[in-house]
């Protein structure tokens, strides 16, 4: 696998939109090519040379590519957006959409994201090591297809909205979330280690939600079953599992009503 | 001897009340008096003839102080100021006629602008809702004719839309109710015992911040669920009582306002009020409607729109349009610092905005395009004064409901002061001589 280097060398005026910044655009090219990819700040169409060294080059492919940015990008947006194979490793924080509408490969960040990140998200593999904004894994305005598959991790706390008409995939974020986890989620399985707020699997038609810690205020919608043993991404434990939302349609399968269901650690 | 102007539309707020009377003075110049409207809408007209009023565009001066210019020149700075810019904001647009707002958006696609308008602190979550699953509504003069069921969530249109219950939605006799208010059930929902509250046959005063939770539980109740023994602070036993009003009626209409689409939950309070205005139609017809707050705020929305395919924060910096409230909304943008000028007309995001947002408006180089002074005016580097839309100048607005209504010219404009179409054309020309440059 070759690598390709990004250092960023000064910070945009307005912020950089750098949706090129992947490894299906990169592949096949030289340190030269890649710097004279295009970027925009604002209406001005930049090249990526002008806020960035590149170093190294890539692989002849998406998959045999693996790109390191370096620096502050906190004012770069679109990180990794549509990217299906190959490997991003972000070394501090990033902006917004990283890794929006990914088909594939890995990417890391080892700071924090803005909001928007595994927005769509398709296939792939997303690790946030700092901590995430809002909307992560959601679904991009009014399309009814959010998460489809892929997994995201987030190491610290996530914002609001995270999971929006999921379909499928799995979310977990090893700390806290803010209001409205899989909101219309019709699938998919959401994990959030520490605490949830409130608005907890609104108006879910389907999918699984996990949440170790509090809720502070529960869904009218969730209707307790049963207590059941379970081992939840390595950590075995007794859950009280609900079903809701009684509110919202849901579908039989085999004769039987299918509902989402909700996990609280006991 | 005085003259009086009849069937005049009132510029004030998303009701659009098509039937006040203008008193004018003998040589048409001066508003004498204004019937049938309200104190806001009457004062709107008599504002408009105030002493002191701005006449001409005036620049900042360093020290704080200002020097009138001349339209050319202000037409100068603001075609020069958008033209250099790389992501100029173009924020307000509620407050004038959908003629300016169209020559507005050639400006913005020429500079690769943001187009957003006061939807964006307002009804733009209700907008986000709507893409999200669509809104079964109607139209104010279906309300009047056959509402029996209205619902107040969070809005209080005593004060906020002060003709609404009148001419609407509780008071008027319409043809399938025509004993009037006697016909109808209100339903008050706000967490302050507001003027509207204490008019409800039934005021659910709840929790701050769990609307959501109580129009979930009504789902649920429709749906003949289980129930905790209270939501958002009522009884549950309160909730199935509302629940079969409801669906006893014969024409529902749930109205609501920034007490929903600006608290905690935003567009989901809006999609679960819509969700549960479809389950309701499973029982009897019921409408939603969103209690828009400018009179043209809704006429934006609808030529963005049909121009962009987006209703609000439209993004065509890229020479295409893109849309994400969150990212190309106003706040966010000011508090990101994504933008490097500022162009506003017709709102005053001075008086609305969080003070971080006005200190970004105040640092940068921006246009303020008002009738009056205002905060905005006060922290732009430019203030444009124009002719009031609906008092001096004519044009094309969009009532709450989208129906569309012609304001009337009633008076004059003061000598030489441009409308915001005569100015936007102006600078449009401008603009374009520069981009060709």
């Amino acid at each position: 696998m070759e690598t390709v280097t990004l250092t960023i060398k000064s910070q945009p005026v307005l912020f950089l939109e750098a949706d090129n910044i992947t490894p299906d655009v990169f592949a096949g090219k030289s340190a030269a090519d890649i710097a004279s990819l295009h970027a925009y700040e604002g209406r001005d169409q930049i090249t990526l040379g002008k806020y960035f060294d590149v170093a190294g080059k890539a692989g002849a492919t998406a998959a045999d590519t693996k790109i390191v940015v370096k620096g502050d990008v906190s004012r770069v947006k679109y990180i990794g957006m549509k990217m299906s194979a190959g490997e991003i490793l972000v070394e501090k924080s990033a902006d917004m959409y990283v890794g929006g509408w990914m088909q594939g490969g890995k990417l890391t960040v080892k700071g924090n994201v803005d909001a928007f990140a595994g927005l769509g998200m398709q296939n792939g593999e997303l690790i946030i090591e700092g901590n995430a904004g809002n909307y992560l894994g959601a679904a991009y305005r009014g399309d009814w297809r959010g998460m489809q598959a892929g997994v995201i991790r987030v190491k610290g706390n996530a914002g609001s909205d995270i999971g929006t008409f999921m379909n499928g995939g799995t979310i977990i974020v090893e700390g806290n979330v803010d209001v409205h986890v899989g909101t219309h989620a019709e699938g998919g399985k959401i994990i959030v280690k520490g605490n949830g707020k409130s608005k907890i699997g609104g108006q879910m038609v389907e999918g699984e939600i996990y949440v170790f810690g509090t809720i502070d205020v529960m869904m009218p919608g969730y209707k307790y079953i049963e207590d059941v043993d379970l081992e939840v991404d390595g950590v075995k434990g007794k859950f009280a599992l609900y079903h809701g939302d009684l509110g919202e349609r849901h579908p039989k399968r085999k004769g039987q009503i299918v509902y989402g269901k909700l996990y609280q650690k006991i | 001897m005085t003259k009086s102007v009849t069937d005049v539309i009132c510029p004030f707020c998303g009701t659009l009340c098509d039937d006040l009377e203008v008193v004018v003075s003998d040589d048409g110049k001066t508003i004498v008096d204004v019937y049938n409207a309200c104190a806001i809408g009457a004062e709107k007209f008599m504002h408009a003839q105030a002493s002191g009023r701005v006449t001409r565009p005036r620049m900042q001066q360093p020290d704080g102080s200002y020097k009138e210019v001349s339209y050319d020149e202000a037409v100068e700075y603001t075609a020069q100021m958008l033209a250099k810019s790389k992501k100029p904001l173009m924020y307000g647009w509620s407050s004038t006629s959908c003629e300016a707002q169209s020559v507005g958006h050639e400006i913005a696609e020429q500079v690769g602008a943001i187009v957003d308008n006061t939807a964006t602190v307002c009804h733009g979550t209700t907008l986000l809702a709507v893409q999200d699953v669509g809104i079964p509504s109607c139209t104010l003069g279906e309300v009047k004719n056959r509402a029996d069921r209205i619902i107040f969530w969070g809005c209080n249109p005593c004060h906020a839309h002060p003709r609404h219950m009148s001419r609407y939605s509780i008071f008027p006799r319409g043809f399938f109710t025509n004993k009037g208010h006697k016909n109808r059930k209100m339903i008050v929902v706000d967490p302050r015992n507001t003027d509207t509250a204490k008019m409800a046959d039934i005021h659910f005063q709840i929790e701050q911040g769990r609307d959501y939770e109580l129009l979930s539980a009504l789902r649920v109740a429709l749906r003949k669920e289980v129930l905790p023994d209270t939501v958002a602070g009522v009884p549950k036993e309160k909730i199935y009582e509302a629940a079969e009003l409801l669906t006893s009626g014969r024409f529902g209409i749930i109205f609501f306002g920034m007490g929903v689409t600006q608290t905690l939950s935003k567009n989901h309070n809006i999609d679960e009020a819509i969700m549960l205005t479809k389950d309701l139609n499973e029982f009897t017809k019921f409408s939603i409607m969103a209690m828009r707050g400018h009179y043209n705020v809704t006429g934006s929305g609808q030529v963005l729109g049909w121009q962009f395919g987006y209703p609000f924060c439209v993004d065509l910096s890229r020479g295409f349009a893109r849309y994400n409230p969150g990212e190309t909304s106003s706040n966010d943008l000011l508090r990101r610092g994504e933008v490097d000028a500022v162009f506003v007309l017709g709102s005053d995001p001075g008086a609305h905005f969080p003070i971080s947002s006005v200190k970004k408006i105040s640092e940068l180089p921006s246009v303020a395009v008002d009738p009056h002074i205002t905060p905005t005016t006060e922290v732009a580097k430019l203030h444009v004064p124009v002719a009031f839309v609906g008092v001096e100048v004519g044009g094309n607005c969009y009532r709450m409901d989208n129906v569309p209504i012609d304001a009337r010219k009633v008076v004059d404009p003061p000598e030489g002061v441009l409308t915001d179409e005569e100015f936007l054309t102006r600078v449009n020309k401008r603009v374009k001589e520069l981009m060709e440059a």
